[in-house]
């Protein structure tokens, strides 16, 4: 009951606007709901047993069809960041000059579709929820967008398009490479049955091309930047955010558990790619003339440590994946939302033309410096703990390679990806906030005041699992331990 | 209880009768017509819930040629379903077609254009139920005679009278392959029955090329009834030029009656491999052609006709991976998404055209209407949470099952270019200012319930196929 309204108050709320509920306040209210609804869920959760407030509604018996709802640790984690940022995604949202209606519709779609998907525990409505966020994507970035936002916008519209329904094909090829027994689109019945190995490696690879697309893997990664920068900064945030997560989501619930071989046998290409997303990407993030451009690619860059968390395959890797998912997720929102406000002020985000905007924009300052502290992984946030767990995970990892190989290879190399990223975001926060500059002095105003939740909302959780890590590890570890216990 | 045959007599007979008002009724306001057809086959449609199950016993000659079995009276319901949808179109329409015609008084020709339809319609009910070749004959060419006057309708404009002229001729083309056909499987068989036509065939010993021959050349004539590649050459001209409803009809209806005749025709003929081959190739054909071939159109009902080729290949896709459920599915969600692009584009097309460009700014000229293109677009390019997205999915499922990877592949490949074409609708919609007229577009009372049963039909079917599914049983 619990997870149908944390799924359908963003949605009903956004169908509610859509025939004229008064904009702003129908958003914030639903995204405040959503928010106190997860964390009702969070706080009545038991560790110990598996999926939780379980309905389920039966559609059609021939189809294998029902729809169901029900949590884990992992989805729990991803429920709540969506209403976290969902939150935060609805009160960024500033003057909209027209159509405001229609804007706050697709954030809630987003956000509603987002959760609804982590939420679903049949594979249909898993991908179908996904989906829900297409079109108000294309409509965002198509009405609202800034720079070459129609270009974007159909570039990130055909790639996800693409992507999903490849993902689709996998999908229903790993349903019906389960024996009959066990065949279902339901997740509980499906992670009972054992897919033949000869099966799984090609399953495993469409999954990984899907979901990777939906990701931003090295080399499908060619949307995401252009859609960040180019995207109103709320839809920047839940996409960049939440949204993402989603392919990542489907890796560990899926992928992981259901198909060991095929992982194993497509770890070594995964790591080159993932390298590709940390190495490659991170020197391209560098090469960034513009603050936006700069903050859609390192969001591809951080993608890489999330895949090294999932290729460890082990539960202290995996572990690490989830708790940086989420932790990314707030981070990237934060300075998503900021770098929008940032752009109602100044004339161009260029870097260089920009420079010493803490004088005017103080508070703003303060929150995007949480900010990049929180995503280039400095202890006491979040994103730090997940860190060092995916790095030690992966070192070791969870398959039986004798002697130094390509697993410690990569951990190695994915270590100056911390380097790199400190030097981009420094770097960009130095010239934005810092010296001084003619745009600056046309900055009158710093962010509205009231601001200062959503941003005490990103920050505070990301600290307090920074701090306390073992909240996150301890109700994700019986999910993971059931993928392992073969292994460990 | 009701006999099934009465349905067809009762579709008749209402044709007629409207015909003979407008014959003999001067002064009648001609729209009256329209009601009167639309009233008759909902009654019509609510009578095929009431239809006495076919009697295995009954030995009379009758049912040697026509059967009432869930599947033929689910086909008629569709054919039903769609014919009441193209009239309402057609009561919009009826200011063109009154200038598209000559005549004395200004409603000249309009009851006509309300009575073809109905004999159209009992033609796809008959071939919904045909299980003989002479059945199947008769019926189609019922359908396709009236489609011939109904797609040259508006006799004042040039593009309509040339489509009529390719329809015909193509046509009647496709019709000799379809009599030629057939003479050569009696002539091997001995039997028009389909039925007595499988017994023969899975003989053993038995002499199937001759069969084979006649097999392909019945396939070749149904695939210019379903608009599948290379059969395709005449739809895009013809659906630019008939009538918008008219074009509705031949995309949804034609299409529907052309794959319930190809799914009972290839009954017998699927134990042979050969034939199997044949229609994969054709499948990929269509799906390639179709998709690619709607990439650069910039006139909306040219789009549909090549969105109704490719279309046909998702469903041949359904056809060869023996999945009976997903074609059907398939066709009721093609059936919902088509009618509500037409019913717009109808709308749409009477001040600026057909032309995409009328569509721009749409959203601020006519929310509901923006809104009824988007759900329509949407469902044809596959979104969750529309009937057009449960109909790729079983079609996938089907053919993922039957291990058809290779028409996988080309699907996907062709499901990311359907985004492209059909999202360049809703782009103008919502993206682009208005170009010249900016007025509000009325929409009348009655249109506003069918686009809106349309748009909620998409969506219930988009989560809760389970109807369709108990009906096909």
């Amino acid at each position: 009951m619990l997870l149908l309204l944390v799924t359908f108050t963003p949605i009903v709320a956004a169908i509610l606007i859509m025939i004229g509920f008064p904009a702003r306040l129908t958003a914030l209210a639903a995204s405040l709901l959503t928010l106190l609804i997860s964390a009702i869920i969070v706080l009545r959760f038991n560790a110990l047993s598996g999926f939780q407030f379980v309905v389920i509604f039966p559609i059609s018996s021939e189809m294998l069809l029902n729809f169901a709802l029900g949590v884990d640790g992992l989805s729990l984690l991803m429920i709540l960041l969506g209403a976290i940022v969902l939150v935060a995604a609805v009160w960024f949202t500033g003057e909209i000059e027209h159509h405001e209606n229609a804007f706050y519709a697709c954030l809630l779609f987003i956000g509603g579709g987002a959760i609804g998907a982590f939420a679903s525990l049949n594979l249909f409505f898993f991908y179908a929820f996904h989906e829900l966020a297409l079109i108000p994507t294309f409509l965002l970035i198509g009405i609202w967008g800034t720079g070459n936002r129609r270009a974007a916008a159909w570039k990130v519209t055909i790639y996800l398009a693409l992507g999903s329904i490849i993902l689709l094909v996998g999908l229903i090829m790993l349903y019906h490479a389960v024996p009959a027994s066990a065949r279902s689109l339901d997740l509980r019945i499906l992670q009972a049955g054992q897919i033949p190995s000869s099966l799984q490696s090609s399953i495993y690879l469409v999954l990984l091309i899907g979901f990777g697309i939906l990701i931003s893997l090295v080399p499908f990664h060619t949307w995401a930047p252009e859609a960040y920068a180019s995207a109103p900064a709320p839809a920047a945030m839940l996409h960049a955010g939440v949204l993402k997560k989603f392919g990542l989501y489907g890796l560990l619930r899926l992928a992981l558990p259901l198909l060991p071989d095929g992982a194993r046998e497509w770890s070594g290409m995964l790591l080159v790619l993932l390298l590709g997303n940390i190495i490659y990407i991170g020197l391209v993030t560098i090469a960034q003339r513009r603050l936006d451009w700069m903050l859609g690619y390192s969001s591809v860059m951080h993608m890489g440590y999330i895949f090294l968390g999932i290729a460890s395959a082990n539960i202290l890797g995996t572990t690490g994946a989830a708790i940086l998912m989420f932790a990314h997720g707030l981070s990237i929102a934060l300075l998503f939302g900021l770098t929008g406000e940032i752009r109602k002020r100044v004339p161009s985000l260029d870097l260089d033309a920009m420079g010493g905007l803490a004088k005017a924009m103080p508070l703003a300052a303060f929150a995007f410096g949480l900010g990049i502290f929180s995503a280039i992984g400095l202890p006491g946030f979040a994103n730090f703990a997940a860190e060092i767990m995916i790095v030690f995970g992966a070192f070791r990892n969870g398959f039986d390679y004798q002697h130094f190989h390509i697993f410690q290879w990569a951990t190695l190399l994915a270590l100056w990806g911390v380097v790199i990223s400190a030097v981009y975001m420094l770097r960009a926060y130095r010239r934005t906030f810092f010296g001084s500059s003619a745009e600056s002095d046309l900055v009158k105003s710093d962010i509205p005041s009231g601001f200062r939740v959503p941003i005490a909302l990103l920050v505070v959780v990301s600290l307090l699992l920074g701090f306390f890590p073992q909240i996150a590890v301890n109700r994700l570890m019986p999910t993971f331990r059931n993928y392992f216990s073969a292994t460990e | 209880m009701i006999s099934a045959p009465y349905l067809e007599v009762a579709v008749l007979v209402l044709g007629t009768v409207i015909l003979l008002i407008e014959s003999f009724s001067a002064k009648l306001d001609r729209r009256y017509l329209g009601y009167a057809a639309l009233l008759g086959l909902t009654f019509i449609f609510l009578a095929t819930f009431f239809v006495a199950p076919q009697s295995t016993t009954s030995s009379a000659p009758f049912w040697n040629f026509y059967s009432a079995d869930a599947t033929s009276l689910f086909f008629k319901r569709i054919a039903l379903a769609t014919t009441t949808g193209v009239i309402v179109m057609m009561l919009d329409f009826a200011p063109l077609v009154s200038s598209g015609v000559q005549g004395t008084t200004p409603q000249s020709g309009l009851g006509e254009f309300f009575a073809l339809p109905l004999f159209t319609c009992a033609g796809l009910m008959w071939m919904s139920s045909a299980i003989d070749f002479v059945l199947i004959f008769v019926s189609l060419e019922l359908v396709t005679i009236s489609f011939y006057v109904l797609v040259g309708f508006t006799r004042r404009n040039p593009a309509s009278l040339e489509a009529a002229i390719k329809y015909l001729v193509l046509s009647a083309v496709a019709t000799g392959f379809l009599v030629y056909g057939i003479t050569w499987i009696f002539g091997a068989t001995g039997e028009t029955n389909l039925q007595k036509i499988t017994t023969v065939l899975s003989r053993s010993g038995f002499e199937q090329n001759a069969a084979l021959f006649g097999g392909v050349l019945v396939i070749i004539a149904l695939g210019f009834k379903i608009a599948a590649v290379p059969f395709h050459i005449w739809v895009a001209d013809v659906y630019q030029g008939a009538p918008t409803p008219v074009t509705a009809y031949l995309s949804v209806g034609s299409k529907a009656a052309g794959f319930i005749v190809l799914l009972r025709v290839l009954e017998p003929f699927l134990i042979l491999p050969q034939m199997q081959t044949l229609l994969v190739a054709i499948a990929v054909l269509t799906l390639i052609y179709g998709n690619l071939a709607a990439l650069p159109q910039t006139n909306v009902k040219r789009l549909l006709a090549y969105s109704s080729i490719a279309h046909a290949g998702y469903l041949l896709v359904a056809v060869v991976s023996f999945s009976g459920r997903a074609v059907a599915f398939y066709l009721v969600a093609y059936l919902l998404m088509t009618l509500l692009s037409f019913a717009v584009l109808v709308l749409v097309s009477q001040p600026g055209g057909d032309q995409l460009e009328s569509f721009a700014g749409l959203s601020q000229r006519s929310p509901f209407l923006a809104f009824a293109m988007l759900v329509a677009m949407a469902s044809l390019a596959g979104v969750p949470f529309t009937a057009g997205f449960l109909g790729k999915f079983l079609v996938f499922d089907a053919a993922i099952a039957t291990h058809h990877f290779g028409l996988v592949v080309v699907a996907i490949g062709t499901v990311g270019a359907g985004f492209y074409y059909y999202f360049k609708v809703v782009r103008a919609i919502y993206w682009d200012a208005p170009a010249s007229s900016t007025d509000k577009i009325i929409v009348s009372p009655l249109t506003r319930v069918a686009l809106i049963a349309l748009i909620a039909g998409t969506f219930v079917l988009g989560v809760y196929p389970q109807p369709i599914f108990d009906a096909l049983r």
